[in-house]
């Protein structure tokens, strides 16, 4: 029962049942009436789930399908016969065949008061609020038919506003204390920023010594945000100074866009998970302003080019140089894994990549590249970048990422924060024209498209590696080049890949760094693949013990739950089933481009023609490209 | 902290790890051995309890933020507190207060000048048939009158 490699207790973990092929196998089942309905379930069900399960709806709001059971904010009490008191449906695993109210007088009017006493904490005015009509608490208030504050309303603001970090902002005057967050920080993502502080009245969610959440080792991953019920955690939202610099007709306001936004962004209108918008995002963003607008995706077939080549060459220095390089190699596309592993295991940053994440890699190239191309002086380019991600936000400001000589990355915007623009510029997305990205950047390759999705930068670096070691077409050892072991949301996945004894030719691109790949006959490829941090803390316990990933060669790591499409800029609510939906958006957006592997990409060879001119991984490409770590530690001062 | 103190306190804190065992329920334990001796946990106590405990420093703030005994940041020498329950309240708390206010020269909530002594006010302590009550550290008073709680503070060194 007890894994040691959690940190949460036990009884703070998922109750979660699995339901058995057939009723009767495992622990039996039980029949239960609910409002008169009966429904068999496995025992140990909640009722929650039971009713679910019925399609009968149960308020919840300290419940979250991602987390474990809490049971704190009781809005879901139901009536058990038998029971001296209400139950919270969430937690209360069926043993016995019960009889449940769910929406009697008592039931009814215990959650108007329970809903009442929040509101009388719950300072702040919806129509300000960053999650006006999308707050559980809005909604269950509307639902409940609150008319008015039985037990009065807070008039004056108890906490000030914690605004000290580039991405996540704190409002604890609008925190209804149901500790998604504290269990979406200790429990899913196991970096443990948040808890609940003080008793009584004065409980409220804070970080160690209440310090600000810049001095504490707080990732930017954003999943609390994703979880919040309300608007207490939200991220930094740079628009406003975005529209003045649309506004302003000096500046030339250049924006890139990432997959994981582009499959998401529908849901901020209405329409179901897993639509991709590329086409329509493109039409809208130039209406809103945006000088040019160019594909993330094309900087990510770049970061493929240049991360692999990084790889190759740490292989070629530990096997052929038999030099101590550091391996496994790192993926450093993810900026909230980048500042977990600073700040949880300095000590492993020299394995991390090099090379910058795409927003960054396109960063330092509008800047320095387009900027010469299109004859406009780079102080006067405004950078944006829709990101999925609150981190993003602290990466674009980081003092080292200024290679170009001025700030890379101006602004990072996530999915939320431009539905928002787009809907105050007076567009429904949906109804947009299709439209396709600028040059001189062009369209990318569907393997730049499946960085948002867990296990996609692993596919794309395998589709390219495969053909220029084995001189094959990636075709031909996977079918339609779709690497399937490394899909999925399975949260850690180890892949082996033998290379066999025919390799090809080196190609041109690389020709002057390797001779040839006489050295990797007979090799197997390690690789795995980890999304969400707990996941990468067993991987990195694993490879400080000396366990089987510390043979890797290759390891991908993504900060959030399902990678980018999971990210905590993304629209809100999230779940699994979500998720998935978004992953598919992509993976058959990937399937219907014709370009699908990044050093197809004729715009990259294009590039590396005209101005990356030394290759890959070479001074210049440095000196833009790739940037270095800082050891954090996770002493808090 | 010097570094010294700091070794020192690791050192410590590994003696009652080791003391107490790994577990989370010894959290308790470490942190009420650690205020005895220290009178505070300093926040670098904590994060070393939490690195020896593998757990996150945050969770060893808020248990210490729940409980009134223990705190983060030095207090007097003595702690007076002063039992506010509404039975104390009916049998003259407010009079004893004010006696110990102007004996000692601070506020409730406050630390002498001096650091001798802390006053802060106590949920009910149990003795309501002797009130009004205070502890002083970990000894209780009752009956008390401003007189006897002067008294009973000046023979406190």
């Amino acid at each position: 029962m007890e894994d040691k490699n959690q940190r949460a207790p036990v009884s703070q973990k998922a109750h979660k049942v699995t339901i058995p092929d057939h009723p009767e196998h495992i622990g039996g089942s039980v029949t239960i009436e609910i409002n008169e309905k009966r429904i068999t379930v496995p025992m140990g069900t909640t009722i929650l789930e039971a009713c679910r399960e019925a399609g009968i709806h149960i308020p919840t709001l300290c419940h979250h399908d991602d987390l474990c059971v809490a049971g704190v904010c009781r809005i879901c009490v139901v009536e058990v016969e038998g029971m001296r008191t209400l139950q919270a449906a969430c937690a209360f695993p069926i043993t016995a065949p019960i009889k449940v109210k769910t929406s009697s007088q008592t039931v009814r009017k215990a959650r108007r008061h329970i809903l009442d006493l929040m509101l009388s904490e719950h300072y702040g005015e919806c129509y300000s609020c960053v999650r006006n009509k999308n707050c559980e608490l809005q909604n269950l208030a509307q639902e409940y038919g609150v008319d008015g504050f039985t037990f009065g309303h807070v008039t004056k603001s108890k906490y000030p506003v914690d605004e000290s970090s580039f991405s996540v902002h704190r409002d604890n005057d609008k925190c209804i204390l149901c500790k998604r967050c504290v269990r979406t920080c200790i429990d899913l993502q196991e970096v443990g920023v948040l808890e609940s502080i003080g008793r009584g009245d004065n409980t409220h969610i804070s970080t160690f010594m209440d310090k600000d959440l810049a001095d504490v080792i707080c990732i930017n991953c954003g999943q609390c945000i994703n979880r919040c019920p309300t608007g207490a955690l939200y991220t930094n939202d740079p628009s406003d100074e975005i529209w003045a610099a649309i506004e302003d007709p000096d500046k030339h306001v250049v924006i890139q866009t990432a997959p994981s936004p582009r499959a998401a962004i529908g849901e901020e209108f209405g329409l179901e998970a897993g639509h991709s918008m590329t086409g329509e995002l493109n039409t809208a963003l130039r209406r809103i302003g945006f000088n040019k607008v160019f594909d993330t995706n094309f900087s990510a077939d770049l970061t493929i080019i240049e991360e692999g080549t990084e790889l190759i060459l740490r292989l070629y220095q530990a096997l052929v140089e038999k030099k101590e390089v550091a391996l496994p190699q790192f993926t450093s596309c993810s900026p909230g894994w980048v500042k977990y592993l600073e700040h949880f295991y300095p000590e492993y940053i020299s394995n991390l990549s090099s090379a910058k994440s795409p927003q960054q890699m396109f960063g330092a190239l509008i800047k320095t590249h387009y900027a010469e191309k299109a004859g406009i002086d780079p102080k006067d380019i405004v950078s944006v970048a829709v990101m999925p991600c609150s981190a993003k936000k602290f990466e674009c400001n980081r003092p080292e990422m200024v290679d170009s000589g001025y700030k890379d990355v101006d602004y990072g915007l996530t999915t939320r924060e431009l539905a928002k623009m787009i809907r105050e510029a007076g567009i429904h997305l949906p109804e947009m024209p299709k439209s396709h990205f600028d040059n001189p950047f062009g369209d990318a390759s569907g393997a730049g498209l499946i960085f948002g999705a867990t296990g996609g930068v692993m596919e794309a670096a395998i589709r390219t590696v495969v053909e220029f070691v084995t001189g094959n077409k990636t075709e031909d050892i996977f079918e339609n080049a779709n690497v399937l072991p490394v899909r999925g949301f399975e949260g850690i996945k180890y892949v082996e890949f033998p290379i066999g004894d025919k390799v090809g030719p080196v190609p041109e691109l690389i020709k002057h760094l390797v001779p040839d790949w006489n050295w990797l006959k007979g090799a197997t490829l390690k690789v795995a693949v980890a999304h969400g941090t707990a996941n990468a803390k067993k991987i990195m316990e694993d490879i400080k013990a000396g366990g089987k990933f510390s043979e890797c060669h290759f390891i991908e790591f993504m900060a959030c739950p399902g990678g980018c499409l999971g990210g905590g800029g993304q629209p809100i609510p999230t779940n699994e089933e979500i998720r998935m939906k978004r992953a598919q958006a992509i993976y058959a957006e990937d399937e219907s481009l014709e370009i699908r592997k990044s050093h197809d990409n004729p715009y990259i060879i294009k590039l590396y023609n005209e101005f990356l001119t030394d290759g890959p991984c070479s001074h210049l490409s440095h000196k833009l490209l790739h940037t270095h770590y800082t050891k954090r530690g996770k002493y808090i001062a | 902290m010097l570094l010294v103190e700091k070794n020192a306190m690791t050192e410590e804190i590994e003696a009652l790890v080791e003391q107490f065992g790994k577990q989370r329920s010894s959290l308790l334990k470490i942190l009420h051995e650690i205020q005895k001796k220290h009178r505070h946990i300093p926040d670098f106590a904590q994060q070393e309890i939490a690195r020896l405990l593998d757990i996150h420093p945050v969770e060893v703030y808020s248990v210490i933020s729940f409980y009134a005994f223990l705190n983060t940041e030095p207090k007097g020498r003595n702690i007076v507190r002063v039992c506010q329950s509404i039975t104390c309240d009916l049998q003259g708390k407010q009079a004893v207060c004010n006696a110990i206010e102007r004996e000692i020269g601070c506020k409730f909530g406050e630390t002498s000048k001096d650091k001798k002594f802390h006053l802060e006010f106590a949920n009910c302590l149990g003795l309501c048939d002797i009130s009004p009550a205070m502890a002083v550290n970990e000894k209780v008073y009752t009956n008390l009158t401003p007189e006897k709680a002067v008294q009973i503070l000046n023979q406190v060194k």
